[in-house]
C-alpha cells in the first residue's frame, strides 16, 4: 500500500501537478526513510524531464454529431462511444485499412514468423510493453488482458464486442508481461480478439465487481480511465467528455493538449460548418454530407476535409425469394423463390444498367469511389477480377436472349409476371438521389421500380414486428452500406453465407436475426467460406475471399455501387497524423494530435 | 381557497393517470429499439441482444412494464436511461440548469418586451409605432426557430464571427456564457416575444374602449394613470394564465432551439432519448411537463382571483 502511494506522488511530481517540495513532505509522512526517498525522487527525475514536453497545447475540441452516452467499449451502443473509450482506453494492436498490424500495449506483432502464431492456429501469445501503467498509477498486467475476456465473454455482462471473442477458449496469463489466447476451433484469424475497435484493454481492478449483469452499473462506464493518453475527467451522457492527461501516461512528451473537450448532438453539416467555416471546433467526425456542399464549405481554407479508406459499400441487395407471397406465415421465406429475381441473368442485367459513375462523381465526389465489389477491405483483399461496367446494350441483350419480352408499357415480363420492384432504402437525401439515377437506368432495360424510403430508425432496427426492415426485406431490392469491422471478412462475408438455413437466413423463427438477407443459397459460395474459417495459409486464405466475392459479384446477388471512404474534417492548425483507419477508432492515435501554427 | 386547492388537485390525478398511459403505450408500441444502432453490427448476436433487452425489462408485456413503472415512479424512482444507464433523475437534473440559464432568460425577455410594447402599441393604435411592433410580431412568430437559428448563425456566427453558434458548457467567464447565449436566446425570445406582444395589445385594446376606462377619463385622471392603473391591470389577467403556462416549457426546453445550437438542455436530451428509443428517459420528461402544466393551471386560475375580484373559489 506504502510502495502504491508513494509511486502515486512520484508520478504526481513527474507529470508536475505537484512541487518537488511537497513530494518530499508527503513522501515523508508515508514513513520513507531519507534514503528511500533520494533513491525514489531519483527515479522520477528522468521521467521529469520527459515529461517536459507533455502539454501545454490548451484543449483540443472534437465535435461527433452523435453524442457518446457510454464510455465502456464493451458495452458501447455505437461509434461514438466507441471513439470516446478509446480517448483513454488501448487494444494491444491497432490495424489499418490494408490490413497492417502496429503495437499499442504488445510490445511486438506476433506472428507465424516469430512463434507467437501458433502454427496450429490454435492459440497466439502477445508480450506486453514494460512498464504501462493505468490512469490511476496501478501497473498495467497480462491480467488484465485475461480479466477484459472474462468481462466480455459472461452473456449476463451483454457486451456489445461479444461476437469478436466467440471463438476464444481462454485467455490465460503466462507472466505479467505475455498473455496467450487459445481458440475454441483452429483459425487464421489470430487477430480478432484485443485488436482494434474492438479490442480495448479493461483494468481489472476497476471493474471486477461489475462482470455479469451489474455491468452496466460501474461507474467507470461514465469516468473511465486507461492506458492512453488521456482519462475522463467530466462526462454529461448525451453531451459532453471532457478529458485531462493520464499522468502515468508512457510516450515521452505526449500528449500535446492539456485538455480534450469531446462535444456530441447536432447534425452533420452544422459539425461541418464548425470546422471549415467558423473553426469553432478543431475536429468533426463522419461528415456525411453531400460532396458539393462539403466542398464549399473547405472552401474558406480554414479547415480541411481528410477521407481514408474503407467507409464500407454502398449496395443493392436483390431478394432470391418472393417478397410477395406468403408462406408459413411470412413473405420473402427461403422456399419460395422469386419469380424473376431468381434468375441469375435479370440481376446481372440490373448490374449493368446501374450508371455508377454518375453515382461517383455527381453524389460521392471524394467520398466513396465506384466499384462491382463486394470485399474491398482490407485493401490487399481487394479483387483483380471484376470491372466496372455500364452497358445498357449488353443488359438488354442478355434480357432478350433470355426470353423476356417487353409488354406494351415496355416493362418485360415472364409469363404473367411484370418485372416491376419495388426498391427500399433509408430515408437520406443522397440515397434517395441514388434510387433516382439506378430507376434511370432500370428503366431503359424494361425492369420498372417503384422506390420506397423507410426511416433509418426503423429500417436498420432489429424489432421482429416489424415488416419494414432490411432483414425482413419484404421487398424486391433494397440498398444501404454494409461496414467492415474487422480486418477478417467473416463476419462481413457472413451476409451471404447459408451453410445453416435456420439460422443464417431471417425468417419469423429466429426473429429475422440471421445474416443471408438475400436468402441466396449457394453450395459454392458456402464450401469456399467454411474452408476460409480455417484456412490457415495467409496467402490461400486470401485468395478464397477473393474468390467469395467474385462468385457473389458474377451472380449478381449484391450490386455493389460505391466504395465508401470515411470522411471527416480538421482544422488546418491541427495535425492528426494517420487517424482514419477502418477497423480502429478515429481518435486511435490521438496522443500524437498536435497544434501546427 | 384550500378546499379548491385540493379539489383540483385530486380532479387532476385521473388526467395525469392517463397521459401517462397513453404516453408509455406510443412509446412501447413505436418501432424501433435501443439496440437499434446495433442492428447493422453483426457483431452483436441475437442471443446477445436477447440478453440485453431482457435486463433492459424489454421483453415483458406492455402492461407489466407500465405497472412497474409507475409504482416506481411514484417512489421517486425514475429508472435508468437505456443508453448510459444514469439515474433518468441525474440526467435531468445535469441539464436543467442549462435550460433555466438559456430558456428562461429568453422567456424572461420576452415577457421584458412584450408587455410595454403591447402596451404602447395599443394605447397608439394605428400609429407609426404599432406599425413596426405589428410588422416584427408578424415576423417573429410566422419564422419558425429552426430558419430564424440558421439565418442567425449565418450573420452572426459565419459571416461576422461574432458569437460561436456551438453551445458548451465547458466554457470559462460570464463574457464566454454570455456570448454563446446570445443566439439562441435572441431567437426564443424573438419567437416567444412576437406572440406574447399580440396578445398583449388585442386584450388591452378590448378593455381601452371599455366604459369603466370612460369613466375614469371623466373623473380627470391622465391618460397614463388610466392606462397603467386601470386598463393594464384588467388587460393582464388573460395575460397571465398565458404567461404561466409557458412557464413548463423553461423546464422541459425548446427542442428546436436546442438541437441547432447543441445546447445541452431538456429538450436536446429528449429528442436523443426518443431516437434510440430511450423509454424511461422520454417517459420521465413527458410526464414531469405534464405535472408542471397541471400546477401553473392551477397557479394561473388562483392568480386570477388576485387580480379579478369578481373571482371567487366556492
Amino acid at each position: 500500500m506504502a510502495s502504491e502511494r508513494s509511486e502515486e506522488i512520484i508520478a504526481a511530481l513527474a507529470s508536475g501537478r505537484i512541487s518537488r517540495r511537497e513530494a518530499l513532505k508527503r513522501l515523508a509522512l508515508l514513513g520513507i526513510s531519507a534514503g528511500g526517498i533520494t533513491s525514489l525522487l531519483s527515479t522520477a527525475a528522468p521521467r521529469t524531464a520527459r515529461a517536459a514536453g507533455r502539454g501545454g497545447s490548451g484543449t483540443v475540441k472534437i465535435l461527433y454529431w452523435e453524442a457518446p452516452t457510454i464510455v465502456n467499449p464493451h458495452l458501447a451502443q455505437g461509434t461514438k462511444d466507441f471513439d470516446a473509450s478509446r480517448v483513454c482506453l488501448e487494444p494491444l494492436l491497432t490495424v489499418d485499412a490494408a490490413g497492417r498490424f502496429s503495437p499499442v500495449l504488445a510490445a511486438n506483432v506476433p506472428s507465424r514468423a516469430n512463434g507467437q502464431v501458433a502454427a496450429d492456429g490454435r492459440s497466439v501469445v502477445y508480450k506486453l510493453k514494460r512498464g504501462v501503467r493505468w490512469g490511476d498509477g496501478r501497473p498495467f498486467t497480462a491480467d488484465d488482458v485475461a480479466f477484459t475476456y472474462q468481462f466480455i465473454a459472461n452473456k449476463e455482462t451483454g457486451a456489445t464486442t461479444y461476437a469478436t471473442y466467440d471463438n476464444v477458449a481462454t485467455v490465460e496469463a503466462l507472466d505479467p508481461l505475455a498473455v496467450k489466447i487459445t481458440f475454441k476451433k483452429p483459425t487464421p484469424a489470430w487477430y480478432l480478439p484485443f485488436v482494434g475497435g474492438n479490442g480495448m484493454i479493461l483494468p481489472r481492478h476497476a471493474l471486477d465487481a461489475y462482470v455479469g449483469s451489474g455491468a452496466r452499473n460501474a461507474p467507470f462506464n461514465l469516468k473511465a480511465f486507461g492506458t492512453g493518453p488521456y482519462k475522463v475527467d467530466t462526462f454529461r451522457p448525451g453531451d459532453l467528455v471532457v478529458y485531462s492527461i493520464n499522468p502515468y501516461y508512457r510516450e515521452p512528451g505526449k500528449p500535446a493538449f492539456d485538455q480534450v473537450q469531446l462535444k456530441g448532438g447536432g447534425d452533420a453539416t452544422s459539425a461541418a460548418r464548425a470546422v471549415l467555416e467558423t473553426a469553432e471546433y478543431d475536429y468533426a467526425w463522419n461528415l456525411q454530407v453531400e460532396w458539393p456542399v462539403l466542398q464549399h464549405l473547405a472552401e474558406g481554407g480554414k479547415g480541411k476535409v481528410i477521407t481514408g479508406h474503407g467507409g464500407g459499400v454502398e449496395q443493392i441487395y436483390c431478394n432470391m425469394s418472393d417478397p410477395n407471397r406468403t408462406l408459413d406465415g411470412q413473405r420473402s421465406s427461403v422456399r419460395a423463390p422469386h419469380p424473376f429475381l431468381a434468375d441469375a441473368r435479370v440481376r446481372q442485367a440490373m448490374g449493368l444498367a446501374i450508371d455508377r459513375m454518375t453515382i461517383a462523381r455527381e453524389l460521392y465526389g471524394e467520398e466513396g469511389d465506384a466499384t462491382v465489389d463486394v470485399l474491398t477491405t482490407p485493401t490487399t483483399y481487394l479483387s483483380p477480377n471484376e470491372k466496372i461496367e455500364y452497358d445498357i446494350d449488353k443488359a438488354n441483350r442478355l434480357l432478350d436472349e433470355a426470353g423476356y419480352r417487353r409488354g406494351p408499357d415496355g416493362i418485360r415480363r415472364k409469363g404473367a409476371v411484370a418485372f416491376n420492384v419495388t426498391y427500399q432504402t433509408s430515408v437520406n437525401p443522397l440515397r434517395q438521389k441514388e434510387q433516382e439515377i439506378v430507376k434511370a437506368g432500370w428503366a431503359k432495360i424494361g425492369v420498372g421500380a417503384l422506390l420506397k424510403s423507410v426511416d433509418a430508425g426503423v429500417f436498420f432496427s432489429s424489432s421482429p414486428g416489424n415488416n419494414d426492415t432490411y432483414a425482413h426485406f419484404y421487398t424486391d431490392v433494397e440498398m444501404f452500406t454494409s461496414t467492415f469491422g474487422s480486418p477478417f471478412p467473416g463476419t462481413y462475408m457472413g451476409r451471404f453465407y447459408s451453410g445453416d438455413l435456420a439460422k443464417d437466413v431471417p425468417q419469423r423463427e429466429n426473429n429475422w436475426s440471421g445474416l443471408d438477407i438475400t436468402r441466396w443459397v449457394d453450395k459454392e459460395y458456402n464450401a469456399l467460406y467454411e474452408q476460409a474459417l480455417v484456412e490457415l495459409d495467409p496467402a490461400k486464405n486470401r485468395e478464397l475471399w477473393i474468390r467469395m466475392n467474385d462468385r457473389v459479384v458474377s451472380q449478381g446477388v449484391s450490386l455493389p455501387i460505391i466504395d465508401r471512404k470515411q470522411v471527416s474534417a480538421h482544422v488546418t492548425t491541427l495535425d492528426v497524423a494517420e487517424n482514419l483507419s477502418p477497423f480502429d477508432a478515429e481518435t486511435r492515435n490521438i496522443a500524437d494530435w498536435r497544434r501546427t501554427g | 381557497m384550500t378546499a379548491y386547492i385540493v379539489r383540483r388537485s385530486v380532479q387532476s390525478l385521473p388526467t395525469l393517470i392517463l397521459i401517462s398511459m397513453v404516453v408509455f403505450g406510443i412509446l412501447a408500441l413505436a418501432p424501433g429499439d435501443p439496440l437499434g444502432q446495433l442492428a447493422a453490427n453483426p457483431d452483436v448476436p441475437p442471443q446477445v441482444r436477447q440478453l440485453i433487452l431482457h435486463q433492459m425489462g424489454l421483453d415483458q408485456p406492455i402492461p407489466i412494464r407500465y405497472v412497474k413503472w409507475a409504482v416506481a415512479f411514484l417512489h421517486g424512482n425514475w429508472g435508468y436511461s437505456f443508453a448510459s444507464h444514469v439515474q433518468v433523475n441525474r440526467l435531468i437534473l445535469q441539464r436543467l440548469p442549462t435550460d433555466l440559464w438559456v430558456i428562461g432568460s429568453a422567456y424572461l425577455f420576452a415577457v421584458l418586451l412584450a408587455i410595454p410594447i403591447g402596451v404602447l402599441s395599443a394605447v397608439k393604435q394605428y400609429s407609426l409605432l404599432d406599425q413596426i411592433a405589428t410588422t416584427l410580431a408578424f415576423i417573429g412568430f410566422s419564422l419558425p426557430t429552426f430558419f430564424t437559428g440558421i439565418v442567425f448563425i449565418i450573420i452572426f456566427s459565419i459571416r461576422l464571427h461574432w458569437f460561436p453558434f456551438i453551445y458548451s458548457v465547458e466554457v470559462h467567464g460570464p463574457v464566454a456564457w454570455a456570448k454563446q447565449a446570445v443566439m439562441p436566446v435572441a431567437v426564443l425570445a424573438l419567437f416567444q416575444g412576437a406572440a406574447l406582444m399580440r396578445f398583449v395589445r388585442s386584450s388591452m385594446l378590448d378593455n381601452i374602449t371599455m366604459d369603466y376606462v370612460r369613466t375614469a377619463r371623466a373623473k380627470g385622471l391622465t391618460t397614463w394613470k388610466v392606462i397603467v392603473r386601470h386598463v393594464l391591470r384588467n388587460g393582464l389577467i388573460p395575460v397571465i394564465t398565458l404567461l404561466a403556462l409557458g412557464v413548463p416549457a423553461i423546464f422541459t426546453g425548446a427542442v428546436v432551439t436546442e438541437q441547432i445550437f447543441r445546447v445541452p438542455g431538456i429538450g436536446s436530451l429528449l429528442i436523443a432519448s426518443i431516437e434510440n428509443s430511450d423509454t424511461p428517459v422520454v417517459m420521465a420528461i413527458t410526464f414531469v411537463y405534464a405535472i408542471l402544466v397541471v400546477i401553473f393551471n392551477l397557479i394561473a386560475d388562483i392568480f386570477y382571483g388576485n387580480l379579478d375580484p369578481r373571482i371567487t373559489y366556492g
